[in-house]
């Protein structure tokens, strides 16, 4: 039994945490948030030079520095703490792990362009009628000569706006909603045809709705014809990363409220010192520990089989989800007005915590996963 | 025990109900039923319509311009009002002041701020909270201090700053709480006085809210004069007008039709919405559950709610009972937004506040509800907090109702 981090893992974690700490404080991000780009570039640029973070999760034999799930953990966990924006989620996370676990011929060539800093990468999976069903697709890739032409329109591209890559679930051949023929793709977003309509989401990132229309893509941007269980492995790991990130976000929300319920003071004492707020808190420190169990759990299991995977990654977004609520709501209430503003940091935590209660799938979604996998299977 | 209306009340019903398809401006009802913020004209024109017809407030005294309504009818009127998605009537001068005014204040304030309440001419903010003085409202702190005047007539100078004013970037008058005895126990030495928003001296900023909203702000109050006659019942003894407020305040609070009107809404957005197995989401068993279990809470509100009317109509006013109201009301209001986000799914995410939106309509983002949800669900957040927090109304319920 051991918890705890290689030597090499336990810097990463440092020199991230102090790059934030100088680089990434609150008024830095919100003025990242609020600019036009959205993101800092050149922070991404440091990432890869100064930090060398987004090789961290790489095998060497890849150029990386031969980490992998861990390594994720550990920076996302941090990143989540400052709440940063820069898409390491769908660069590194999910563009690697489709990578990583693909044999697509080119992948040396793109995670040479993720870990020196040059590729960015945003998931375009989801659609509009599809809510969390991965293989629910409208969107066509029809063959054409030696190549293929995409056409479709996916939804809420979380990172789209700072993509120079997006990878693309398309249908290859079944019917919508069909395992089969889930065709995954590479393409450079420049591509002629895909129009793409950029705009924030509420918790400060840029998204895009991406159209496909009539875009000629050529054969190599191929990296699975029927890859639904791929996509399913690099999701699960996506997921596990959120969780991963989503505890950084809750250790903040959970300091942050014991902090200002120590210094407010009303009726003449401070209000840490009521009781049904100690309790709410101890609660929430209860959701805060668990989900770093969960989290920690979930990491360890991503390279186990399908099923055990699955398991565990739906149980921890289970959980994850509602400490997400339960945390962050109780955050706002404890500082009471002045957790309604803008101004503080801790409504754009829970803003960040509510975000990731939905993203890739609610707690309902990975309830019934769950429920799937441990009894139906059984039966 | 009976629950049924009578053949007068339904007859009612369909009066207004029929007055209300004939003067409700479609424009208002849609703003309203997607959640969007509202201009200071979209309150007032609904004000005036219904100040015309006498029907603004409910529950004013007919002497004072109320149109002389049983509870059963206020409660109609209140069912009515939310089906039909009416912007509400910002409650501050309608339902806190004008009770207050008429309750406490001499026939010449009646006089004076009676009928432009009731109009909607005078838009009145509430100037309770201070930056240290919100739960514990008594520990408030703005100076008012007594002189005479160069034109040898009684004024306040009044100093402080309040904060959390609701709407009060729009205000013309704000009632506020003051020191007038720095020297009392503290919740003597209060005065309520009635402060004109245009007076040198008093400033409006800004708070931007979770939503991204302008909602409320920080009034701060610089040497301001205020005539004594501004002020409401005696000096030192305004908590009195306060806690009637307050009781006033809360009975208002539960929002039983709103809710019912909400949970109408979940329904709708769920019978369009796909679920993860690509039917309606309304036929997802755990989102259906969940609905479920909303309406039933929602029912168990509504008959305390009726319980608690029935013992006002018998001559009992608003007691800490209406604390469970506010607890409840609140709750359920925040889980309505709960399921309007979930329903929402990945298009909860897309934020258009202030963005450009470009009239490409070729392209909608997502369904038209779902660009409110999140920002509906951040704001709510409020109402366990405001008006007392639930916390307070716990400690309420405790000291007053359970004796410990
Ligand atoms: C089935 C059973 C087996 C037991 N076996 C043993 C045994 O083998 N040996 C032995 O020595 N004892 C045993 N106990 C006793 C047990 O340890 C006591 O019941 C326990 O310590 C609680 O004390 P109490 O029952 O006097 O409750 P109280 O101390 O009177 O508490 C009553 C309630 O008040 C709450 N409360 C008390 N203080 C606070 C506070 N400061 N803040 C907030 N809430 C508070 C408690 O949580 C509880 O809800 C047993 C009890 C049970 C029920
Ligand atoms: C959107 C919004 C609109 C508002 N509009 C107005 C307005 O128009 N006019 C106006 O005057 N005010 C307004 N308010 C202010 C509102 O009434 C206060 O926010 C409220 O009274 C709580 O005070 P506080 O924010 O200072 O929180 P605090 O009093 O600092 O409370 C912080 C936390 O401590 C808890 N707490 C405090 N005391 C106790 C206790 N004794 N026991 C247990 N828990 C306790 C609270 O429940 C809360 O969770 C508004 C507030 C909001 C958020």
């Amino acid at each position: 039994m051991d918890f705890n981090f290689t030597e090499e893992q336990s810097m990463v974690r440092d020199s991230v945490a102090s790059f934030l700490q100088d680089k990434y404080d609150f008024d830095t991000r919100r003025k990242i948030v609020s600019s036009d780009a959205g993101w800092r570039a050149d922070y991404w640029k440091a990432f890869a030079e100064e930090l060398g973070i987004l090789g961290a999760s790489f095998s060497e034999e890849l150029g990386g520095l031969g980490g992998g799930a861990i390594d994720n953990m550990i920076i996302m966990e941090e990143f989540g703490k400052a709440l940063v924006i820069e898409p390491y989620l769908g660069t590194v996370v999910i563009g690697g792990g489709f990578m990583k676990h693909s044999g697509y011929a080119g992948a040396a060539s793109v995670i040479e362009g993720i870990v020196g800093g040059s590729a960015t990468i945003a998931f375009a999976y989801a659609e509009p009628q599809a809510r969390y069903t991965w293989q629910d697709l409208k969107t066509t890739a029809k063959k054409d000569g030696s190549g293929w032409v995409l056409n479709g329109h996916k939804a809420v591209v979380i990172g789209a706006p700072f993509a120079t890559h997006l990878i693309v679930t398309a249908r290859t051949g079944g019917a919508q909603r069909d395992a089969g023929g889930v065709g995954v793709f590479i393409i450079d977003k420049s591509l002629p045809g895909v129009v793409t309509r950029d705009y924030p989401t509420v918790d400060g990132n840029r998204a895009s709705e991406v159209y496909f229309e009539n875009v000629s893509i050529p054969a190599d941007a191929l990296i699975s014809e029927s890859g639904l269980a791929l996509v399913e492995q690099v999701m699960d790991e996506a997921i596990a990363a959120v969780g991963a990130e989503a505890v950084g976000v809750l250790r903040k929300l959970h300091e942050g409220t014991l902090d200002y319920a120590k210094q407010r003071k009303q009726f003449g004492t401070s209000i840490a010192n009521f009781q049904v707020l100690q309790h709410r808190m101890v609660d929430m420190f209860i959701e805060v520990e668990q989900s770093v169990s969960m989290t920690y759990m979930a990491t360890i299991k991503v390279g186990e089989s399908a099923a055990e995977r699955a398991k565990a990654v739906s149980a921890m977004k289970v959980r994850i989800g509602r400490a997400c609520k339960f945390v962050g709501q109780n955050a706002i209430q404890i500082h009471g007005g002045m957790g309604m503003t803008d101004e503080l940091a801790i409504g754009h935590y829970f803003k960040r915590a509510t975000m990731i209660e939905g993203l890739f799938g609610s707690v309902d979604h990975h309830l019934k996963r769950y429920e799937s996998l441990s009894f139906d299977a059984a039966a | 025990m009976n629950l049924d209306f009578s053949p007068e009340d339904l007859a009612f019903r369909d009066e207004v109900r029929a007055f209300i398809a004939e003067n409700y401006p479609a424009g208002l009802r849609d703003k309203q039923e997607e959640g969007e913020e509202m201009a200071k004209e979209d309150f007032l024109s609904w004000h005036r319509v219904l100040a015309k017809k006498g029907w603004v407030a409910p529950a004013w005294p007919e002497k004072f311009g109320g149109p002389g309504w049983t509870s059963v009818q206020r409660y109609i009127w209140s069912e009515e009002t939310a089906r039909a998605d009416c912007v509400p009537i910002l409650p501050f001068g309608i339902n806190m002041v004008g009770p207050v005014i008429y309750t406490f204040g001499t026939p010449e304030q009646k006089e004076r701020f009676l009928p432009a309440t009731l109009s909607g001419d005078i838009w009145w903010s509430q100037g309770y909270s201070e930056p240290g003085a919100g739960s514990d409202l008594a520990s408030l702190k703005t100076k008012a201090e007594r002189f005479t005047g160069d034109d040898g007539k009684e004024y306040y100078l009044v100093n402080g700053q309040k904060t959390w004013t609701t709407m009060a970037q729009h205000g013309d008058w704000i009632f506020c709480l003051v020191r007038t005895d720095p020297n009392a126990k503290i919740q003597e030495g209060i005065s309520f006085l009635l402060i004109d928003m245009k007076s040198p001296g008093v400033t409006v900023r800004p708070i931007i809210t979770l939503g991204g909203e302008h909602e409320v702000n920080e009034v701060w109050l610089e040497n301001v004069k205020v005539p004594v006659e501004n002020r409401i019942y005696e000096e030192n003894k305004g908590w009195t007008c306060a806690k009637f407020l307050l009781a006033h305040e809360r009975s208002g609070i539960a929002g039983v039709a709103r809710s019912k009107r909400g949970i109408e809404r979940i329904r709708q957005i769920a019978s369009t919405e796909l679920s993860d197995d690509g039917d309606s989401l309304i036929k997802d068993p755990m989102f259906k559950r969940k609905v479920a279990e909303l309406e039933i809470d929602l029912t168990a509100l509504e008959y305390t709610e009726l319980r608690t009317l029935a013992g006002e109509a018998s001559g009992k006013g608003p007691g800490p009972e209406s604390s469970v109201l506010k607890i409840k009301g609140t709750e359920i209001q925040q889980r309505i937004t709960e399921l309007v986000l979930e329903a929402a799914g990945h298009y909860g995410a897309p934020y258009f506040r202030g963005f450009p939106t470009d009239g490409d309509n070729a392209h909608p983002i997502g369904p038209d509800f779902a660009h409110r949800a999140a920002p509906t669900y951040f704001n709510v957040r409020k109402t366990s907090i405001y008006g007392g927090s639930n916390e307070i109304q716990r400690n309420i319920i405790a000291k007053m109702v359970l004796g410990l």
